[in-house]
């Protein structure tokens, strides 16, 4: 039986929508037939600002884009820079913050699991559990430069400062712990039968449609592409690392969850191997100076951001600023296909299938 | 790792077909015309197997506009950088919409159009995606005073 059309605007402020993401969506009874993502409420526009800052001040903008995962950003912006100036990291320096941005892709996804099954209705309950998991690694990023967010650690040619001696053994600490609290994670929800139900063939989405429409990431791979750019373009020393890539095969909401579930556990992997060969040593390399004047030309070094692929495309002219700065935001790329996968579901299938591309509207604004 | 191609190496790639494309060469791009140049990113996907778009911007190069594509293929582990001019001047810039190659580009150029005022030909849906209909200007332009 049809109905007569119902078109709904949902958000920007609704508690499902991650931040200030906008929907118009046109409903057959429950059945969506339409979906317009609309965004710019959260647009600061940080590539104009970053036009009149020097290098090193444009750290403390990528902390602000994706606000769950500021060191991957910091490292993204920091690869580029260097990469356009010449400069060599020091070892302890890459060291320290591949530790850091596997402790941030930890807290990221836990943001993005907690985040979706609170989407399903699963009210509080299982976020603030893997929350409080996130609060103990931003305790740890707490100790190592004094920020919790918008942590500003990285700098051309390693990080700021060194990690206090405190800090290593609350991170084994952590490494200990975590394997349990996701253990019971685990028990709590993959298994679970109403999570299953609700996630299991929801808004598939297909390997040939998702590389087409540059969608990258743990969406990507929870499609079954095995692209991770940690191992297919090791950046800092992750080529001395061994990890596995947990892939999906049928790339619904239920494997978009598993993946990002199986990524935490092999993060925790990577720190303990960055922490096996980790060796003292300067942080930074004397010779970088605190004004970075990189040689006119261009950069782009991509990373695996948690969200995706995320990178700085700089062009410089030899000065302070860069010339252009521009961020490829894995958040609203994966957005393109959302109207796609959402048509003929449900209305309640919508904010789960929103949940599981797992955006950041610090990111997609900009 | 994934290999980076040089501009004479991205040049090897194309020269068989599209070698009267080929406007200028970099150190790491190649900068084509825009006349046709939805065949060449046609071949450089199916042919070359560069079957992801990485990311499309653009740089107010004061004389011109300049749109930048990054590309990457995911079979062979490389990726290469594709430079079209949008005409001399900084009158009415436009290029073709690669969306009918790659679906990838759809919210990216939205956002070129919005910030820096680049139109996409072809585009179906060729509207600001950041800023709202009204606002006049395009803020990542050099002459753009915030």
């Amino acid at each position: 039986m049809s109905t007569e059309l119902v078109t709904m605007n949902i958000g920007p402020i609704h508690p499902s929508t991650h931040g200030v993401f906008r929907m118009r969506v046109t409903f057959d009874g429950e059945t969506i037939i339409d979906a317009e993502p609309i965004i710019g409420y959260l647009h600061r526009g940080s590539e104009k600002l970053a036009e009149e800052r020097t290098y090193t001040q444009i750290v403390t903008l990528t902390d602000r884009m994706d606000y769950t995962a500021s060191m991957t950003n910091n490292q993204a912006y920091i690869l580029s820079v260097e990469k356009l100036s010449g400069i060599t990291p020091s070892d302890r320096g890459v060291w320290l913050r591949m530790i850091a941005a596997e402790l941030q892709r930890i807290a990221a996804h836990s943001v993005a699991i907690g985040f979706l099954i609170n989407d399903l209705g699963a009210w509080h309950t299982p976020l603030l559990y893997l929350l409080r998991e996130r609060e103990k690694i931003l305790e740890l990023f707490e100790m190592m430069c004094g920020a919790r967010i918008t942590n500003s650690y990285l700098r051309p040619g390693g990080v700021f400062m060194d990690a206090p001696d405190e800090f290593w053994p609350s991170l084994n600490k952590f490494l200990d712990d975590m394997p349990n609290r996701l253990d019971d994670i685990e028990n709590l929800l993959t298994d679970n039968e109403i999570i299953l139900a609700r996630t299991q063939n929801v808004a598939i989405l297909k390997k040939e449609d998702a590389i087409n429409a540059s969608i990258t990431g743990p969406m990507l791979r929870a499609s079954g592409v095995d692209w991770d750019l940690r191992h297919r373009n090791p950046y800092d020393y992750y080529e001395k690392i061994s990890f596995r890539r947990p892939l999906g095969t049928v790339g619904d909401n239920n494997d978009r969850y598993l993946v990002r579930l199986h990524e935490i556990r092999e993060s925790l992997k990577i720190v303990e191997q960055c922490l096996d060969l980790i060796e003292p040593g300067p942080v930074k390399p004397e010779e970088v100076p605190f004004l970075v004047r990189p040689p006119e030309g261009e950069s782009y070094v991509p990373i695996e951001a948690p969200k995706g692929e995320l990178g700085f495309y700089l062009v410089s002219d030899g000065g302070i600023s860069p010339f252009r700065c521009h961020v490829r935001a894995p958040s609203l790329i994966n957005l393109t296909l959302l109207r796609d996968m959402v048509i003929g579901y449900k209305i309640a299938d919508l904010f789960v299938t929103f949940g599981s591309i797992d955006v950041n509207m610090g990111e997609v604004d900009r | 790792m994934t290999k980076v191609l040089s501009g004479s190496e991205i040049e090897d790639i194309l020269s068989s077909s599209f070698n009267n494309q080929i406007e200028s060469l970099g150190n790491d791009y190649v900068q084509i015309s825009n006349e046709k140049s939805l065949d060449l990113f046609n071949y450089l996907k199916i042919e070359q197997k560069y079957e992801l778009l990485s990311s499309v911007t653009s740089v107010d190069r004061i004389s011109h506009f300049e749109v930048v594509y990054h590309l990457t293929s995911l079979q062979k582990n490389e990726s290469l950088v594709i430079k079209i001019n949008c005409g001399e001047g900084r009158i009415d810039p436009k290029v073709k919409s690669v969306i009918s190659v790659w679906r990838g580009a759809e919210l990216q150029e939205r956002e070129i159009y919005d910030l820096m005022g680049i139109m996409f030909e072809g585009h179906p849906n060729m509207k600001r995606l950041l800023l709202w209909e009204n606002f006049e200007g395009h803020p990542l332009r050099k002459d753009f005073v915030s």
